[in-house]
């Protein structure tokens, strides 16, 4: 079997850094190619020998899921380019910075043909630090963009304050409390953090560590996106679980952006891994609780309009 | 359920070492000739092998060939027609975005997209220029008159390019991928994201559903007569008839060519109702519709690719075929 070609997708608020970045990215000496996928052809100056120009063309599936939206032109051009598979040794999707994340992301995981050749790897979301405040007011955009990343790049923190800083990063983290989060001036980022993430690999998702949930930070105006963290001590039934957890995205998919969780079965003695976009969801057993491991279940949902406490007894309900 | 094919094909097929990636292949002035993902079009010639590069470095991404010319669209923006002389001349310049359909008729039309952009050229070298309401996936000609059929989001659309009037719209909710005209010019057919295929009768734009498939349906084949539609995308071909007034309605489809293996190219034989069939393993039959008898063509080879280019010459006598792997062969009936 060859290896799936790993796709970066780029997020950010017009103006963010995200054209620095990907510059960066392309021009590092790595030894990598990329091909490069971006909106309007030859809008920026864009290093590179393969830049495809996109239409960003989203459609629904007729899949009867109203939240199960993919990019269009993103499943032709990626035919194209893989049939030429030794020109890149990865993709790079470049959003404009109006841009929904969510069918870029589903695009991999609903297209058989695209998922067959292509896995993606991380949604990386650069954020303006002395800007990010306004956008979050007036831009329900960028909102989605933070609660979507598993990486974000916090930019142009040489034009803040401290004080600044630590608010920006608080805002952050109430809308995403589980993507690393790099501070960085013009970009500077090492390509370690932004590529090779596997942010979508069950085998990956190791622990689920916000780094910061401050009790009560929590919005409570429950039209706006945030997160909900939740940890349950000892073991869940998986019978009561599964039921519930396909259940409840179903019905809530449209405003539960991403989750992700680690769950202690009763009589397993492996960790049950599971993440998830929108409706999307996939899960597996994974290695061996160690001996010393505290067997509890973590999971966080980042989207709008959840109910902490509706979310929270229906897990309580599940435990073993 | 089908047994093991009785007899073979195989002594009859002459091995072609291609190299890359095969889009498209066919004959012009009867002879083989393929066109690569790596920008090649490749012509068999009794002597060996004549490679041309009409897009230079950029990728072909569509390819038409036809007995009189190869159509190609490049990553490089440009339509380019290359004809059995090997000279080619340069029909389109899209500035760089990429070619997404193209398509000719027998009579000298062309057409290619870019985009929601459509460009139909008429045999005269007229070109005519048409926005569609979302991008353009495929491209076909009406077997009579000037009319190009293309499809598009939430359905497909039919245009006299020498017309003023607004094209004629087939809707369907959706995205539509692949489109094709029956050779009588009764319907409308496109493969869709779904896995489906949809079909409208012209008369009443009645339409008609076709599913079933476990993959996207990305060949299809009408016979000789009009009278069937063969198609890719499942462990058989799938066959659907459409020799009655209401086509396929109704009836279920035959099926031929079962194996463990999905289908990727089926291919008309051009005056008989045999059907050779592409297999993801690179096998190919040829099976006959009359008594689905079954002969051996290829005999699937490890490493080698899924079948992409399949096409027969216009007498019946020659079948070219390509893989994704860049290997090709030549079956000669004997």
């Amino acid at each position: 079997m060859t290896e799936k070609i790993p796709v970066t997708v780029l997020t950010g608020y017009l103006g963010a850094g995200k054209t620095t970045l990907l510059n960066r990215i392309l021009t590092e000496p790595h030894g990598k190619k990329f091909a490069v996928v971006v909106n309007e052809f030859g809008e920026v100056g864009i290093d590179n020998d393969l830049v495809v120009g996109a239409d960003e063309e989203v459609f629904e599936m007729n899949n009867g899921c109203i939240c199960c939206t993919v990019r269009g032109d993103l499943i032709r051009i990626i035919e194209g380019l893989m049939r030429r598979k030794g020109r890149f040794d990865g993709i790079i999707v470049e959003t404009t910075g109006l841009a929904d994340p969510a069918p870029v992301a589903q695009t991999f995981f609903v297209d058989q043909d695209v998922a067959e050749k292509t896995r993606l790897d991380a949604v990386v979301t650069v954020v303006d630090a002395k800007w990010l405040g306004e956008r979050l007011k007036d831009a329900p955009e960028a909102r989605n963009q933070i609660a979507f990343a598993d990486v974000i790049i916090l930019n142009k923190i040489d034009l803040v304050s401290a004080i600044e800083l630590a608010a920006v990063e608080a805002q952050i983290r109430a809308i995403n409390p589980y993507a690393s989060l790099h501070k960085t001036e013009r970009s500077a980022v090492s390509l370690e953090a932004v590529l090779g993430r596997n942010a979508f690999d069950l085998d990956r998702i190791l622990d689920i560590e916000p780094d910061f949930l401050e009790p009560g930070h929590h919005h409570h105006h429950s039209a706006e996106i945030g997160s909900i963290a939740i940890t349950v001590p000892g073991d869940i039934n998986p019978d009561k679980f599964m039921p519930w957890i396909n259940e409840f995205t179903q019905t809530h998919g449209p405003d539960i952006l991403r989750c992700k969780g680690i769950l202690s079965f009763k009589n397993e003695p492996r960790r049950f891994v599971f993440q998830g976009v929108h409706m999307i969801l996939d899960g597996d057993l994974q290695r061996d609780w160690k001996p010393d491991e505290l067997r509890q279940s973590k999971m966080v949902f980042i989207g709008r309009k959840l109910d902490r406490a509706m979310i929270e007894k229906a897990v309580e309900a599940t435990r073993a | 359920m089908s047994t093991a094919p009785h007899t073979s094909l195989t002594a009859h097929v002459m091995p072609i070492d291609i190299g890359d990636h095969i889009l498209r292949c066919g004959f012009i002035a009867q002879q083989p000739v393929l066109a690569l993902a790596d920008g090649q079009v490749v012509h068999v010639k009794d002597d060996g092998l004549t490679r041309t590069h009409p897009h230079g470095d950029a990728a072909i991404l569509v390819a038409h060939i036809q007995h009189d010319l190869v159509l190609t669209g490049g990553e490089d923006g440009k339509v380019i027609r290359s004809l059995p002389d090997g000279s080619t001349s340069l029909l389109g310049d899209e500035k760089g975005r990429w070619i997404d359909a193209l398509t000719a008729s027998p009579t000298g039309a062309m057409a290619w997209s870019t985009g929601k952009l459509i460009t139909a050229r008429d045999s005269k070298g007229e070109i005519r220029k048409r926005e569609a309401p979302s991008t353009v996936q495929g491209l076909a000609f009406l077997p009579k008159g000037y009319r190009l059929a293309y499809s598009h989001y939430n359905g497909a659309s039919l245009w006299f390019p020498n017309s003023e009037a607004n094209p004629d719209s087939l809707e369907w909710k959706g995205s539509h991928i692949d489109i094709s005209t029956s050779p009588d010019g009764r319907f409308v057919v496109t493969s869709m994201q779904e896995n489906t295929l949809h079909g409208w009768r012209l008369s009443d734009k009645k339409d008609m559903r076709m599913s079933g498939y476990p993959a996207k349906i990305r060949s299809l084949s009408w016979s000789h007569d009009g009278d069937w539609l063969a198609t890719s995308g499942a462990e058989a071909a799938v066959i659907w008839p459409f020799k009655d007034k209401d086509g396929p309605m109704g009836k279920p489809p035959r099926e031929c060519g079962v194996r463990p293996a999905k289908i990727t190219q089926v291919a008309f034989h051009p005056n008989a109702l045999v059907l050779a069939i592409g297999y993801e393993d690179n096998c190919i039959l040829l099976c006959r519709l009359t008594d689905a008898a079954e002969l051996l063509v290829r005999v699937p080879v490890k490493g080698q690719g899924s079948i992409t280019a399949m096409a027969w010459d216009k007498i019946g006598k020659k079948l070219i075929f390509g893989t994704s792997e860049g290997a090709a062969g030549l079956l000669t009936l004997p």
